[in-house]
């Protein structure tokens, strides 16, 4: 194992990427000679040239579609938006063209593009630049998508991500990069697709998350530990496909459930999933499942509102207490 | 500074053998191009009268009127360079090799279409021959050519990339973002504007204050304008064109002059508050490309009303193949619902959320 940053841990599946495919190239807002604005893309540019490592103009939809357009002639590419925020100006390029492309064509072009970027609240950004975008995404059928929490899980997920056929929205965290693991030393470490992984076992509780809420999740699951409470931690890792056995497992061993995410609760993530474990798991259940999300509301600015904005810890003490019925 | 090429409209009075010399077409070339107009106009009349009985249904928009826009500017251009467009695109699928029976099938919904059915008269996509669609979101398609164009750099190929759009597209933000794109990486484009004039029915010059013409200057990119109605003109430009392209020129526009002689689809007026019957009227009468090609062959000698009936029963008895064709075809099955949603099922995970049986 090699302890390393999340955000090396991305440039790091590039770099091997971009070696084992020559049809992978990476495009973007300051890639190239700026190293990437989060510095994901540090010294690609000169290990790989001005062909493969593409600043492009500040045009989210028109490089978005020439990427989209790259991937259905063959190409391989991985499309960096600034972040999620950005994505909205392009995201007809992602649900109109990449997502329905192989099942307009009766499957003759696939679409094997990649859209990364951070997505989710960074610190007092306000309400455009502090937003999760998943559910945009993960709505429509045709796009895969992906939201990794950890450096390993980062390295093995974007690594996955390029080799899939499908268009992958790969959804990273702002305050992730500087996170640093043990990253598996392996050469060709890939984390499937679809597999969810239990960050923390506990049998009295489940919370189940994805993303940088894992975090959180876990500072939650330390806190009810002193409280003689043991939590499992599921981390989704991918929202489509969904490792839906997991969800089940952990349900039916706990019978307890809280879902936490970074978005806005309304047809969100956690709606659906908690859709589904009443359809699937309904008598295992001895409590509503609870949600905690961010307040459903803009994000605001103030340093005081914007942390009672977000889903914290605490909330989701308070909601297992509830699920327990203490 | 672009350069700005224009070209004007030849007189029909003009001798035919001159002309045709002049433009570099050959009299069986010439032929052809009238062999090719003339299905695509029985084509898409056989659609138009099937949409009338329900065989054919949602969106229908027909390229009558335009055909010397599939004819004359894909004929040119080799089987390996590709044509994307938006969706009045039956005929110039056809022109780039897709069977005229795989398109019928697909407007009627059938198994045997080119996308199996799945897709519909918007949406013809033919792999094989490098038609790349068929898309619906007007100005949608100009960056996917872009990547196209990129393609064909990145890999160091010499093919090109034709990308049709109607004249509303060049007030999208697509279209703009793709032509800077393509002009800073000098990608291998021909960006065409089939300027007809009308955005469904609002007249191009009520949401412009310049000239189509104008429309790529801002980026460098060379303009040129061609008369698309006359067919030998479209040709002999696109083929020049797309040499020049082939041999590193960089992207163009092109606004090609036309005229559609029916409703924006077949859900629409042909007429009405937007433009009057007496301005169609005109147009077809004087603006028609078979018409215009017809009367040069015919003044020439090239063409006889005996050899030119033959001709149309020939395209005639084609259509009414792709149609009996896409009768006979079978309903796309059950199966077909749920395929090619993914290219790759992942090993692990779910895909489908609706609790159906697949």
């Amino acid at each position: 194992m090699a302890v390393m940053t999340y955000r090396e841990a991305l440039n790091e599946a590039l770099r091997e990427e971009m070696e084992r495919d020559p049809d992978v190239f990476l495009m973007g807002e300051e890639v190239a000679e700026y190293d990437g604005a989060y510095k994901v893309s540090k010294g690609l540019l000169d290990e790989f040239g001005e062909k493969r490592i593409v600043d492009s103009p500040i045009s989210e939809l028109g490089f978005t579609g020439l990427g989209v357009g790259a991937a259905m002639a063959g190409l391989r590419p991985v499309i960096e938006f600034m972040t999620f925020n950005f994505a909205f100006l392009a995201i007809d390029q992602v649900i109109n063209h990449a997502a329905k492309m192989h099942y307009m064509s009766e499957g003759q072009f696939s679409m094997p593009i990649v859209f990364r970027g951070p997505t989710g609240a960074a610190l007092q950004l306000s309400a455009q630049h502090s937003q999760a975008c998943e559910t945009y995404y993960s709505h429509a059928p045709g796009c895969k998508v992906v939201t990794p929490g950890t450096p390993a899980d980062a390295k093995g997920l974007l690594k996955a991500a390029i080799r899939d056929d499908d268009p992958v929205a790969f959804m990273e965290g702002e305050l992730l990069y500087n996170f640093k693991g043990e990253v598996p030393e392996d050469d060709d470490f890939v984390i499937p697709l679809g597999v969810a992984d239990l960050k923390r076992e506990g049998s009295d509780v489940s919370i189940v998350t994805h993303g940088k809420m894992i975090h959180v999740a876990l500072q939650a699951a330390g806190k009810l530990e002193k409280d003689g409470i043991e939590a499992d931690v599921l981390d989704l890792r991918t929202i489509r496909p969904l490792d839906m056995d997991a969800i089940l497992e952990t349900a039916k061993k706990t019978n307890r459930l809280v879902y936490l995410e970074e978005g806005w609760p309304y047809a969100g993530t956690g709606a659906q999933i908690v859709s589904m474990i009443q359809e699937e798991a309904f008598d295992y259940l001895d409590a509503p499942i609870l949600r905690v999300t961010q307040a459903d509301i803009p994000m605001p600015y103030a340093k005081n509102l914007e942390m009672m904005a977000k889903p914290s810890a605490d909330h989701v003490v308070e909601a297992v207490n509830k699920v327990l019925y203490r | 500074m672009a350069q700005t090429k224009e070209k004007k409209a030849k007189k029909n009075s003009k001798k035919a053998g001159s002309l045709l010399e002049e433009v570099g077409i050959s009299e069986e070339l010439a032929l052809d191009l009238l062999r090719d107009m003339l299905l695509y106009r029985r084509f898409e009349e056989k659609a138009e009268e099937a949409y009338a009985i329900g065989k054919i249904g949602g969106f229908c928009h027909l390229h009558i009127g335009q055909e010397a826009g599939a004819a004359g500017c894909i004929k040119p251009l080799r089987s390996d360079d590709y044509v994307m467009s938006a969706y009045r695109e039956h005929t110039q699928a056809i022109a780039k090799g897709v069977p005229p029976r795989a398109v019928m099938a697909e407007l009627y919904g059938r198994a045997d279409g080119s996308s199996g059915g799945k897709g519909g008269s918007m949406h013809i996509f033919d792999a094989e021959h490098r038609f790349m669609g068929g898309h619906g979101i007007v100005g949608g398609q100009v960056p996917l050519a872009t990547g196209i164009g990129w393609k064909i750099k990145y890999r160091e190929e010499d093919t090109v990339c034709v990308v049709f759009m109607g004249d509303a597209a060049v007030n999208q933000g697509a279209f703009h973002e793709s032509l800077n794109m393509a002009a800073i990486w000098n990608l291998p484009v021909i960006y065409v504007v089939e300027n007809n004039e009308y955005g469904m029915g609002t007249a191009f010059s009520r949401v412009s204050t310049t000239e189509m013409v104008k429309k790529s200057c801002a980026h460098g990119i060379p303009a040129h304008v061609v008369n698309g109605q006359d067919v030998l003109e479209t040709y002999a430009s696109f083929r020049d064109l797309a040499e020049e392209v082939r041999n590193g020129a960089g992207p163009q526009f092109v606004d090609l002059q036309t005229y559609r002689f029916r409703g924006h689809s077949m859900s629409d007026p042909v007429s009405g508050t937007y433009r009057s019957t007496e301005e169609v009227d005109r147009a077809k009468k004087e603006q028609d490309p078979i018409a215009l090609l017809r009367d040069i062959l015919m003044k020439e000698d090239l063409l006889d009303s005996d050899a030119l009936d033959e001709m149309d029963g020939e395209a005639r008895t084609m259509a009414q193949d792709a149609a009996d064709f896409a009768d006979a075809s079978p309903k796309p099955d059950r199966e077909a619902l749920y395929r090619n949603v993914w290219a790759e099922e992942n090993e692990h995970g779910r895909l489908f959320f609706d609790g159906r049986d697949r």
